[in-house]
């Protein structure tokens, strides 16, 4: 992408009209606001998790932390439950993605093989399950049947290989791995297996880091397959938490009484800093990891 | 067609066996499209059989008559609302948050900061990693009665508006924050194809004196348009298979009657209440119907612009 600067600015002579000139400063305007509204209602919640409820609830404009307030942070510290949340959602997340890149990475780059015979039929198989599948309960069914039911394997299984994923992998290998270069090696006497371990995936570094952030992103944001699969509380994953921890929360807006306020004022901090504590992984790891979120999207549309 | 490595010349079955570890790699892939994919969709007979758990998918007796639970479908009121509801949101959805990524990355792809552009297309796709729950968690939080967007309205000299639990807003809310979350990643792949036009168009076009605007009009939008055929078709094919988590978590008492929609309602009958083969027969009404709209879209594209996905 960064070989796309303004390709007319090395255009020597040609000034910018005056209709370019508004179109830019619109432009410009329009990205800023975008930023913007993307921007603030992330910088909002943090805010209102260490602001004083008071002025939160007052629904006032917040730019910069106000009236430092942090019992919320110690209140959720207590709550068993969120640490349960988290550490079943890093496992499952953890687990989750290992058992897709097993699936996923050896199965696009043997889909990737032109020489593998019935590779197009194989193919079609995965593509169908794009556009069709068996709905939800068929998936709860089977799910029971293979008695993974309230275990670790109904949140890490049905998600194990995602086609889109495999189709965005296959695609990479189809791209970056030249016949030429399997050739040479089958000449030096490689197999296939020694080919996919030394030289494949050697080099797929890229996609391998694309895939660890699709799933991951799937599996630690995972909750409706969690309130299906999963029966019992202690199993389950940090957002299934959060959202029972907001609705009791809720409710308690319904109670009254002198010594309530106090509480209540701790609970209305609470849901923000639910949240911000949900997010954090995510809001720590997204600088790092964005450009392969770039990257992956782009090579599945090369072929997709 | 390379087939350079296994001869072509070899018989299928030499072909097969010489690329044993091929298949080998492939096996992990294939239990799970057998298990989770292909398996669930065998047990779609249910919908039409009287499932019971005890004796199994294979076990249970045939309906009688056979499309029994699609005629109770349809013959229940809920669930011609949850169509209809279905349907309407698919298509907002569709019709508004389709077409403003391209704009986004047309738009965005005219600043002339290298690091300007990088920096809001970073921006853009952040939101994206955030899961449903926390989405709606902050929807509700900004939108509620005493929040900060029902405050400026106040401030501004307006009502309160129930943006959370008004079923008048439910889908401008469903969609607004959909826009939000995946402008920028589903601009992503529009601005790879921007970035993929040569230079040469753009000289050009402005040493014959073309405005930035003709330039988007005349250059880009032609030039990306088989990457945005593409999506579209895609995006209708999934129609039908809205993101009912969403659906679900913003779903309250008081708007049910536009959120229900049909898998949050096969949630309900299905796994609430136990009513596996009505449910399941809602649920494959939902996906052949899906199924069919892909096809047709497909057909039309490629007819008309020669573009399809199969």
């Amino acid at each position: 992408m960064s070989k796309s600067a303004d390709k007319t600015a090395g255009i020597v002579g040609v000034k910018e009209s005056v209709g370019d000139h508004i179109f830019n400063v619109f432009n410009t305007i329009l990205m800023i606001l975008i930023s913007v509204v993307i921007v603030y209602p992330l910088w909002y919640v943090i805010l209102a998790s260490i602001t004083d409820p008071a002025i939160v609830n007052s629904g006032k404009f917040l730019l910069l932390p106000q009236g430092f307030y942090v019992a919320g942070y110690q209140e959720a510290f207590d709550y068993p439950q969120i640490w349960a949340g988290y550490k079943n959602s890093i496992i499952y997340t953890v687990v989750g993605v290992i058992v897709a890149l097993v699936a996923t990475i050896p199965g696009a780059y043997a889909l990737s093989r032109r020489d593998m015979a019935g590779r197009k039929g194989i193919m079609f198989l995965f593509t169908f399950t794009m556009f069709f599948n068996g709905g939800m309960i068929p998936l709860f069914l089977t799910v029971q049947n293979v008695n993974i039911y309230n275990t670790m394997w109904a949140i890490v299984l049905p998600i194990g290989v995602s086609v889109y994923n495999l189709i965005v992998c296959r695609s990479f290998f189809e791209a970056n791995l030249p016949i030429e270069l399997l050739e040479a090696s089958k000449l030096d006497g490689c197999s296939d297996f020694g080919f996919f371990f030394k030289i494949a995936i050697p080099l797929s570094s890229t996609i391998i880091a694309v895939m660890v952030l699709f799933y991951a992103t799937g599996l630690w944001n995972i909750y409706f397959n969690a309130i299906m699969f999963l029966r019992d509380e202690d199993k389950m994953p940090l957002q299934v938490v959060l959202r029972n921890l907001i609705l009791s929360n809720q409710l308690m807006q319904g109670a009254s009484g002198a010594e309530l306020v106090e509480k209540q004022k701790l609970v209305d901090q609470l849901k923000y800093v639910i949240v911000t504590l949900a997010a954090f992984p995510l809001v720590i790891v997204y600088p790092f990891v964005q450009k392969y979120f770039a990257k992956g999207v782009m090579v599945g549309a090369v072929k997709g | 067609m390379a087939n350079k490595v296994g001869s072509g010349e070899k018989s299928t079955l030499a072909r097969i066996l010489g690329s044993w570890q091929l298949y080998v790699l492939l096996i992990p892939a294939i239990l799970w499209l057998a298990v989770f994919a292909y398996y669930p969709m065998y047990g779609v007979i249910i919908a039409f059989k009287d499932f019971k758990a005890r004796s199994g998918i294979l076990g249970s007796p045939w309906a009688d008559p056979i499309f029994k639970y699609f005629e109770q479908f349809f013959t229940t009121s809920i669930a011609v609302t949850a169509i209809k509801n279905t349907i309407l949101l698919s298509l907002e959805q569709l019709v508004i948050s389709f077409p403003i990524p391209v704009i986004f990355a047309l738009l965005l792809n005219q600043v002339r900061s290298n690091k300007a552009r990088k920096a809001v297309q970073t921006i853009s796709y952040a939101p994206y990693f955030l899961s449903n729950v926390i989405l709606v968690c902050i929807m509700q939080m900004l939108f509620s009665a005493t929040g900060i967007i029902n405050n400026a309205i106040v401030a501004l000299g307006g009502n309160i508006q129930s943006f959370i639990s008004g079923e008048e807003y439910f889908r401008t809310m469903y969609i607004g924050s959909t826009v939000w979350q995946s402008m920028g990643f589903n601009a992503i792949v529009y601005i790879a194809a921007l970035t993929g036009i040569s230079a040469d168009f753009y000289e050009a076009a402005v040493i014959d004196g073309a405005t930035k605007f003709q330039r988007i009009l005349y250059i880009d939008i032609p030039l990306i348009m088989p990457t945005v055929i593409l999506m579209l078709i895609l995006a209708v094919g999934n129609v039908m298979s809205l993101g009912y988590e969403k659906a679900y978590l913003m779903q309250m008492s008081t708007n049910t009657s536009v959120s229900e929609i049909i898998s949050t309602y096969v949630y309900k009958v299905g796994l609430q209440s136990a009513q596996y083969s009505f449910a399941t027969a809602v649920g494959l009404f939902n996906s052949v119907v899906n199924f069919i709209i892909l096809v047709i879209a497909n057909t039309v594209s490629k007819k008309v612009a020669g573009v399809s996905i199969f």
